[in-house]
């Protein structure tokens, strides 16, 4: 999966469950500082992206996403383990 | 959008059908196919799920289920319970981990399902039916006594984490009901109750539904994290 279809798919994440709208979401937006997001809607974006690209987050990874950019990094790190 | 768990029988059974009436469209969770029979009384679109909400797994298959051929969950009642009663030195550990699994990893299991439609909506009710044996105590129920007041912590756990997201979860804590499970215990405490209640009488279903109703309802969006006691003053 190459980084703007990653990048798409994310996207899709953060509008459906934080209810953004997909212009106002860039690669440096924050999302706590942001979107304003709190724990549960961490944990929320955390259970999408899991979904959306069926891989596995453990808590202890979750505070490296602190961005989308930091997010589409890696998720890219993860499927190209997965396949690896 | 409603889900009862337990609603085979006595109190939800009772909540299952007072929702109904209230214009819910309800889903009679039970592990039995006794849901579907409650279900066809309640009318308004009710359905019935089998599903043993102490295995996390049909929980989840239930609730997804419940979402797809309801449209959606709003609100949620944990009401299925067992009792397996005996004096702590007779009591073995199947006895324990058999109440603890129904009477509070259901409603663990059941929540954790039920909770990602309610924070879509940004509405929800949780209710859950503990006991005013989670509250003072039985002599011969060690393992339910400590189950419905596991419930009472669960309840405001989950009223803290999702007070944000518009859900609420209260608890019911039913007195002396008269239902299939209380008719099993001896004589002479229903008749304590009788002599002991400053209501004088035992309680019946409905009043444990009209409390629910109450708690499900637009009017209590403001309460959240209570055990409301229903006992006919029993307790006091």
């Amino acid at each position: 999966m190459d980084e703007a279809t990653v990048l798409e798919k994310v996207k899709k994440v953060i509008v459906e469950e934080m209810d953004r709208k997909e212009d106002e979401i860039t690669l440096e937006s924050s999302f706590t500082e942001d979107f304003g997001a709190d724990s549960l809607d961490v944990v929320q974006l955390v259970m999408g992206f899991e979904d959306a690209f069926d891989i596995e987050i453990p808590d202890e990874d979750v505070e490296q996403i602190k961005t989308v950019g930091a997010a589409v990094d890696y998720i890219k790190k993860k499927l190209e383990e997965k396949s690896a | 959008m409603a889900l009862v768990t337990g609603a085979s029988r006595g109190i939800g059974k009772g909540i299952a059908l007072a929702l109904a009436k209230e214009g819910a469209k309800v889903a009679c969770l039970a592990s039995s196919a006794g849901g579907e029979a409650t279900a066809a009384q309640a009318g308004n679109g009710a359905i019935g799920v089998v599903c043993n909400v102490a295995e996390a797994d049909q929980a989840q298959e239930a609730v997804s289920q419940v979402v797809e051929r309801l449209g959606g969950l709003h609100i949620a009642v944990n009401n299925a319970g067992i009792a397996r009663d005996q004096l702590l030195l007779r009591m073995t550990q199947q006895e324990w981990d058999e109440v603890i699994a129904v009477n509070l990893t259901g409603p663990f299991n059941i929540v954790k399902a039920a909770a990602k439609p309610m924070m879509k909506a940004r509405w929800g009710r949780i209710i859950n039916i503990s006991s005013i044996v989670g509250l003072s105590g039985q002599a011969g129920q060690a393992n339910y006594a400590a189950s419905k007041a596991g419930l009472i912590g669960f309840t405001k756990a989950v009223a803290k984490e999702f007070g944000s997201r518009g859900i609420t979860c209260n608890a019911i804590a039913p007195g002396f009901i008269e239902t299939d499970m209380t008719s099993e215990l001896p004589l002479e405490r229903r008749e304590h109750v009788h002599n002991s209640a400053p209501s004088g009488r035992l309680g019946t279903v409905e009043d444990i539904a009209a409390a629910a109703v109450f708690l499900a309802g637009e009017g209590a969006s403001y309460i959240t994290g209570q055990v409301l006691t229903v006992d006919g003053g029993l307790t006091l």
